[in-house]
């Protein structure tokens, strides 16, 4: 295995040192190290952060590998600066078996450019109806941790409060979609005064809100893990303070598109801004961002979610909800946390790797920058700023919100177990 | 009188930009047309032994072409009134919507169509417009006037023929003759629209 | 005016009157003549691209876009390839290919007229989007205002019933605050989008409380099957509390008139003599309908370069 020097970063945006990769592990950081025959990396100026860990990528693999694959996601997730992302289990066929969480397990291996974790589904089918083989997922070689019906909410509070008891025999996690179905029937955006005037069927924050409060309490009751996906409004990070308060073993992750943009993007009617949950308003906005700093919103997850061409270039209500996350998570957080001083390095850390890595319960991911740890890591160009231009993504669909804006970072190198994944911003494969 | 043009001048052969008709001109050039219309009306009078006390004249209609060849129309009719004692029917056609150059020139506010109440059918329709240049509003005119009745006959009458014809019409009545260059411009201005009578020519890069 | 016509806001003061007298005009024109066809839209093609069932609007923006002697094609979703799956944008470009001057577009989609603007390079315009707006019916619905009453600024309108799905309510809102109308929103609140305190209108929920204090009516069409979906417990109490009836309709001024966009549910809304009083507009705003639309086009076409 090569071993390679990185020359002059600054671990966690602190005082520049050379790491030394070696055998994929972190062999020694310090001034001036040496290493003959190692490949150096010229990292001046640039920040070390451990690998990124994603809970919540849709690869689409296996059903729509028109949208995405597990390598062109795989390889979109390296240039974002992710070594581990977790795997949504709405495929088609949808990973509610061993059989198809080892599938995309393996296809993952075989790309090698990030571990691909399976996320199982809660319920057949996400049916939503019984639950799935939890204990078959966990045991398999995917050894899957964290469940979801994630696109579906275990709407049903009975069938929810048995998947948070039954998965601690596992140490598992149920990664709840908030979402309360019998009030966002037809949901097309957030539901405000732009809902009413541009005649789209609103999506009220009190669908996402009840459903979390529901799910603390119940988390509380049976002493379960609970993980909200992609908490969107202001009242839900309350109720997650809450609970934190009152000591529920809950956990939280935010989007970046929840961080940057609001539901006046819906203004263009163009659905490259349909997501769900919706774009919500500044003052969730601001909310959400005060919840990531401060800790109470745990970690940010992209809910990637690419989609072909003809589901997006259609009329809104037809049209998917998703957005591609991937390639630009790291900048947004950058553009919305570390830019205006809400989150150091260290917070970028701890927020995109450290604490994703625990909640999904990684080993290798999400650890420190000291000898002898996995080198799991990516180095950002944090001065250096672009225009995001969809046709160069790596992922195999367009979808990008970010489309035409100018977002700060830029990640220069990504390094899996040692080996680059991406060098001067580019796929190594 | 046929005239050669002169090789040296610089310009195109037109009217020196300036005011072509003062108030007073416009006046005296008003009442000319008005004492030509009634003789005009009383040579064409229908030869169908009706009572013709006056003149030819109840068989008269002014149509004119907004903007400005309506109030011309409102005026000829005073003065004929003025000097016939005959009150003469006036009526207003708007010919925005059968232009065939909408295209080129945009579209624009309409202006009313207003006939009178016996219409026009079987009469003497004389359409009134400010400047005649390339004939294409009178071939609208035309057309409206097609659509809104069937006349017994149809002339014209303008305050200024400037020339340029593209199409084949001819004006029966004309204040004034005005030899232009195609880069000039002829402004008529009435008292009713514009708060003024005057006529000008200036050269479009005036503008 | 800009390009399009896809909601009330892109009209300014200025031009939703130039349209309204430009209507009136059309009207004065065309008033007792044998002939009612101008030729100021020749060679010039409308398409009708009705993706929702609408004989009345389609025939309307048929009929208008004929008086001006547009060639109009008319491309309903049912038995077209639009049904056999194609998309919008696949249809927008072959509208594109076949040098479409105009597309008048109806579709059950909200914003499906604003996609469809990107795509082509004629003039859309919006002949009503699932529940977003119907501009053209606002405009014929100010226009029936302003002849009936003879104003529009300060008169005082009243639209009564399912705010929530409509969009004609959300054109007239618009529209008429635009022309300097007062404008009054009264339906039971399930019927009133969440955010409608945001729009330039008073909003209520008590119909006797409003029809003094009204000029005008315009009553909503209440669909039944809003029932079932609980936004109101029977036909019966919605009809006994927000229907306009013949004691209702005596609450109103004297020159208060009664307008309905149509098609009516007479029973539920609107009681029949209702309907057919003196006080009602119904009939005219068929008719005025035609006219406003031949105005729209004309405005939007007219000067469109080939």
């Amino acid at each position: 295995m090569t071993t390679h020097l990185i020359k002059g970063a600054r671990p966690l945006g602190g005082d520049p040192a050379d790491i030394l990769v070696s055998d994929g592990r972190i062999a020694a950081i310090g001034d001036s190290l040496s290493a003959p025959g190692a490949e150096v990396v010229e990292a001046a100026g640039l920040v070390a952060l451990p690998g990124l860990v994603d809970l919540h990528t849709h690869l689409r693999e296996p059903g729509r590998e028109d949208a995405e694959t597990v390598e062109t996601g795989s390889r979109a997730a390296a240039l974002g600066g992710f070594t581990a992302v977790h795997a949504m289990a709405n495929t088609d066929p949808v990973a509610d078996t061993a059989g198809v969480v080892e599938q995309v397990w393996r296809l993952g291996r075989e790309t090698g450019l990030v571990d691909v974790v399976p996320v199982g589904a809660v319920t057949v089918g996400l049916a939503g109806e019984r639950l799935a083989e939890l204990g078959a997922m966990a045991d398999s070689a995917a050894r899957v941790r964290v469940f979801s019906d994630d696109g579906h909410c275990v709407a049903d509070p009975a069938l929810m409060r048995r998947a948070l008891e039954y998965v601690k025999a596992f140490d598992g996690v149920i990664a709840q979609h908030a979402e309360e179905p019998r009030l966002t029937a037809g949901a097309q955006m957030h539901e405000g005064d732009r809902s009413a005037r541009l005649g789209l069927t609103g999506w009220p924050a009190a669908a996402e809100e009840a459903i979390i409060a529901r799910d603390v309490l119940l988390a509380e009751h049976v002493g379960a893990r609970l993980h909200v996906c992609h908490v969107s409004t202001a009242g839900s990070v309350e109720i997650l303070r809450w609970a934190k308060s009152r000591g529920v073993r809950v956990t939280a992750e935010v989007t970046p598109h929840h961080l940057l943009l609001t539901d006046a993007c819906a203004e263009s009617y163009d659905p490259v801004f349909k997501v769900n949950p919706p774009l919500r308003t500044d003052a969730d906005v601001e909310a959400l961002r005060a919840g990531l700093a401060d800790g109470t919103v745990d970690a940010v997850g992209t809910d990637h979610a690419p989609h072909a061409v003809e589901d997006k270039e259609s009329e809104w209500a037809q049209a998917r909800p998703g957005m591609l996350g991937l390639e630009q998570a790291l900048s947004v957080v950058i553009e919305t946390m570390v830019g205006p001083g809400r989150l150091d390095w260290a917070g970028v850390a701890d927020r995109m790797s450290v604490r994703p890595a625990a909640i999904g319960r990684l080993e290798g991911h999400g650890r420190p920058i000291a000898p002898g740890e996995p080198a799991n890591l990516v180095l950002v160009d944090p001065a250096a700023r672009s225009v995001v231009d969809p046709a160069a993504l790596a992922s195999r669909s367009r979808n990008s919100p970010y489309a035409g804006r100018e977002l700060p970072g830029r990640v220069v190198a990504t390094f899996l177990r040692g080996t680059p994944t991406v060098l001067e911003g580019k796929a190594t494969r | 009188m046929a005239r050669s043009p002169d090789p040296a001048r610089s310009t195109p052969p037109g009217s020196a930009p300036g005011t072509l008709l003062s108030s007073a001109d416009v006046a005296r050039v008003v009442d000319r047309m008005a004492h030509q219309l009634i003789e005009r009306a009383a040579s064409l009078r229908p030869d169908d032994g009706s009572d013709q006390a006056d003149g030819g004249l109840a068989d008269l209609v002014l149509v004119g072409i907004p903007t400005r060849g309506a109030p011309l129309a409102r005026r000829l009719a005073a003065r004929i009134e003025a000097f016939t004692g005959v009150a003469v029917d006036v009526g207003t056609a708007d010919i925005t919507l059968y232009r065939d150059d909408l295209r080129l020139r945009g579209v624009r506010a309409l202006e009313p169509t207003v006939l009178p109440d016996d219409g026009i059918d079987g009469r003497l329709v004389v359409l009134v417009d400010d400047v005649l240049f390339s004939g294409r509003s009178v071939r609208a005119a035309l057309d409206a006037l097609r659509d809104l009745g069937r006349p017994r006959s149809v002339q014209l009458a303008v305050l200024v023929d400037r020339g340029h014809r593209e199409l084949p019409i001819r004006a029966d009545f004309v204040g004034k003759n005005v030899p232009t260059s195609r880069a000039q411009q002829v402004r008529v201005h009435l008292a009713e629209v514009d708060g003024v009578d005057e006529v000008l020519v200036t050269e479009r890069d005036a503008e | 005016m800009k390009r399009h016509l896809l909601e009330a806001a892109d009209l300014d003061r200025d031009d939703a009157t130039l349209v309204l007298d430009t209507a009136a005009q059309i009207d004065q024109a065309l008033a007792g003549r044998e002939v009612k066809k101008l030729p100021t839209l020749r060679g010039r093609t409308v398409v009708n691209l009705f993706y929702e069932d609408s004989t009345r609007t389609r025939i309307s923006f048929e009929l208008a876009a004929k008086r001006l002697s547009a060639d109009v094609i008319n491309f309903s979703a049912k038995g077209s390839s639009v049904s056999k799956g194609e998309s919008l944008k696949d249809t927008a470009l072959t509208l594109e290919a076949m040098g479409a001057d105009g597309v008048v577009v109806r579709h059950s989609a909200s914003g499906a007229p604003h996609r469809l603007a990107n795509w082509v390079r004629g003039s859309v315009v919006n002949a009503g989007d699932g529940t977003h707006e119907h501009p053209t019916q606002a405009l014929l619905d100010a226009y029936t205002i302003r002849q009936r009453l003879g104003r529009l600024d300060g008169v005082r309108v009243t639209i009564v019933g399912d705010v929530l799905h409509s969009r004609v309510a959300r054109s007239n809102v618009g529209l008429l605050h635009t022309l300097g109308a007062e404008v009054t929103l009264v339906a039971p609140p399930t019927l009133l989008p969440v955010g409608v305190g945001s729009w330039p209108a008073h909003v209520g929920y008590d119909l006797d409380a409003a029809l003094p204090k009204s000029d005008v009516v315009m009553m909503l069409r209440v669909q039944a099957e809003r029932m079932n979906a609980s936004f109101f417990p029977s036909a019966r109490e919605y009809s006994r509390r927000y229907g306009l009836d013949a004691r209702r309709m005596a609450a109103l001024p004297d020159d208060a008139i009664v307008m309905h966009p149509g098609p009516m549910n007479r029973g539920m809304e609107i009681a029949a003599e209702v309907a057919d009083s003196v006080r009602s507009t119904i009939v005219e705003q068929v008719a005025n309908g035609v006219s406003t639309r031949m105005a729209v086009l004309y405005l939007l076409l007219g000067g469109s370069p080939q």
